[in-house]
């Protein structure tokens, strides 16, 4: 050992860090090339596919492991997202394991803005819409039976072009299947080891919390997409919540997985209703509450009607007082 | 560390005299900005430190279903400096280790400038990552000189080390010419250095802890990926 040499400064030490952790996939088929975000799973880079000439998302999760068991179940993954093929998902290329453990996978590289990004201030009705297409590609990967298992405002990508696209499939399972222990670890243990709650824990139902993989279904990503619901509601420019509103929250959002929505389609539909100002199914109205909502659903034929009463009570007044 | 218990005792002077080598630099730190010592008392606790250390088989006692190493270590670097500040003794030079010969000078020297840190426990580990981090690069300097593969190292250094953005986005093709080598092989010798220095780390970082589960959990903070 080098005793005495002098140590590194803090700029260096920072440098070699990424250095360090700088992935080595297969040379001849991927050219890294930049780090462009880091989250509770894992790193991301942008990366260069020599094979195909195209620039790609190359991610990897910060767990290895020596078994082979992960790199099973990733590449059976693979080949369940590559039967996933719907405008909203962001396919997953491929899937491997660098030579040092760490799994990895890549997939089409998004341009635009993380929905984490989204600037305070826009209309309600207008993110109770948005929220509804982010519900769509969730929803068909539930009717195949895949549960995302990651949902977040850093995994929704608001596109150029109007698009809304749900990133990070890589984690993703088929419903009822179980982990292998260390398969769970790669989705458990970097968001519930003790000292290590980040971003991502806010938004995973308990159950899979827990580590629990084997009661972890298409319930838990409605958990995770009521509380990104609740995430807009609260940036949007009416943060507080109407009873039904809140009522889908909390319905969405239940401890117990039998108490929530039993897929995303079924939320959606509910804040569709909403947005209707149909009756929602997460809230028993009472007689009030229903006329209120009557009055908000017809609102132009009900002012229409004031309207005219209005002015055949002044017409009747202004004869009244002039014969 | 399981070599801090073993039998032969050539053995264990070996495991401890490693150990001294990556945390000497942390611990003389932390009690220079911990237990605000003087450089010279600083000094004098670090080799007193580890001399009571390793006559009292300090970290032979250490469990790791407890704590990590470095957890264990620092707490023990406390104690000490506590004992000594309250018996009124001054930090003496202890006698029974081998004597290393230290570079406290050049340690000062790292701390200048430097304010006091907030946190304590970050400021030491980040001291040992320091510590652990230039001693895998002078391990890599050495095996490339001994290997007559100095130009790997070079490349390492200007891309990895170099200080000010400017020389870290010098191009692959300039220092390929600037060496008299291919754009390819400029490359290809930098993935091999940084490959070899992650070996060179994780070496490093196996040898000075306990468990497999320590080992990784270390191998998380040091890659910064809870940064």
């Amino acid at each position: 050992m080098s005793t005495n040499a002098p140590g590194l400064s803090d700029q260096a030490l920072e440098r070699l860090r990424d250095a360090a952790e700088l992935p080595e996939p297969d040379p001849a088929r991927y050219a890294v090339r930049e780090r462009i975000g880091r989250g509770g799973m894992g790193t991301v880079y942008r990366a260069r596919d020599l094979r195909l000439q195209r620039d790609v998302a190359l991610k990897v999760l910060h767990v290895g492991e020596d078994s082979g068991e992960l790199a099973a179940r990733l590449t059976r993954e693979a080949g369940i997202l590559a039967h996933l093929e719907h405008p909203g998902i962001v396919p997953v290329h491929d899937v491997g394991i660098l030579a040092d453990g760490r799994p990895y996978y890549t997939m089409k590289l998004v341009q635009g803005q993380p929905l984490a990004d989204l600037a305070p201030g826009r209309s309600r009705a207008d993110l109770l819409r948005l929220f509804a297409r982010i519900c769509e590609p969730v929803a068909f990967a539930h009717s195949r039976g895949v549960v995302h298992r990651d949902l977040k405002p850093h995994n929704v990508m608001l596109g150029e072009f109007g698009e809304v696209l749900v990133l990070d499939w890589g984690v993703s399972k088929r419903a009822g299947q179980n982990d292998s222990p260390a398969a769970s670890n790669a989705v458990a243990t970097p968001d519930t080891g003790a000292g290590r709650v980040l971003g991502t824990q806010g938004y995973m139902a308990p159950e899979q919390a827990r580590g629990e993989s084997a009661y972890v279904d298409a319930r838990a990503d409605v958990y995770s997409l009521g509380k990104l619901l609740a995430h807009l509601v609260s940036v949007s420019d009416a943060p507080r919540m109407p009873r039904a509103l809140a009522a889908i929250v909390r319905k969405a959002t239940a401890p117990q997985p039998e108490g929530r929505y039993m897929d995303a389609s079924h939320l959606a539909r509910d804040v569709q209703r909403f947005l209707a100002a149909d009756p929602v199914e997460a809230h028993r109205e009472n007689a009030w509450e229903q006329t209120l909502r009557l009055y908000r659903r017809h609102r132009p034929l009900v002012l229409l009607i004031a309207a005219y009463l209005v002015m055949r009570l002044v017409l009747i007044l202004w004869r009244a007082r002039t014969e | 560390m399981e070599a801090l218990k073993a039998e032969d005792t050539a053995e264990r002077d070996r495991a401890f005299n490693a150990l001294v080598e990556a945390y000497w630099r942390p611990v003389y730190k932390y009690l220079r900005m911990r237990w605000r010592l003087l450089p010279h008392d600083a000094e004098d606790a670090t080799q007193g430190f580890f001399s009571r250390a390793f006559e009292r088989e300090y970290f032979a006692k250490f469990d790791a279903r407890r704590a990590r190493f470095r957890t264990f270590l620092r707490t023990c670097v406390d104690a000490f400096a506590a004992n000594e500040r309250q018996a009124a003794h001054r930090l003496k030079r202890g006698g029974g280790a081998e004597h290393i010969s230290l570079d406290y000078a050049a340690a000062e020297a790292e701390l200048a400038g430097a304010p006091p840190p907030d946190d304590f426990e970050k400021f030491f580990a980040r001291e040992w990552v320091r510590a652990i981090f230039t001693d895998a690069v002078a391990a890599l300097r050495e095996r490339y000189s001994g290997a007559g593969q100095e130009v790997r190292f070079t490349i390492f250094s200007r891309y990895d080390l170099a200080e000010g953005d400017a020389a870290r986005h010098v191009s692959y093709a300039a220092l390929a010419t600037e060496l008299g080598l291919t754009t390819s092989q400029v490359t290809n010798y930098l993935a091999a250095a940084r490959r070899d220095f992650r070996a060179l780390l994780l070496d490093r970082v196996r040898a000075l802890t306990a468990t497999d589960a320590e080992f990784r959990e270390e191998v998380r903070d040091l890659f910064g990926f809870d940064a």
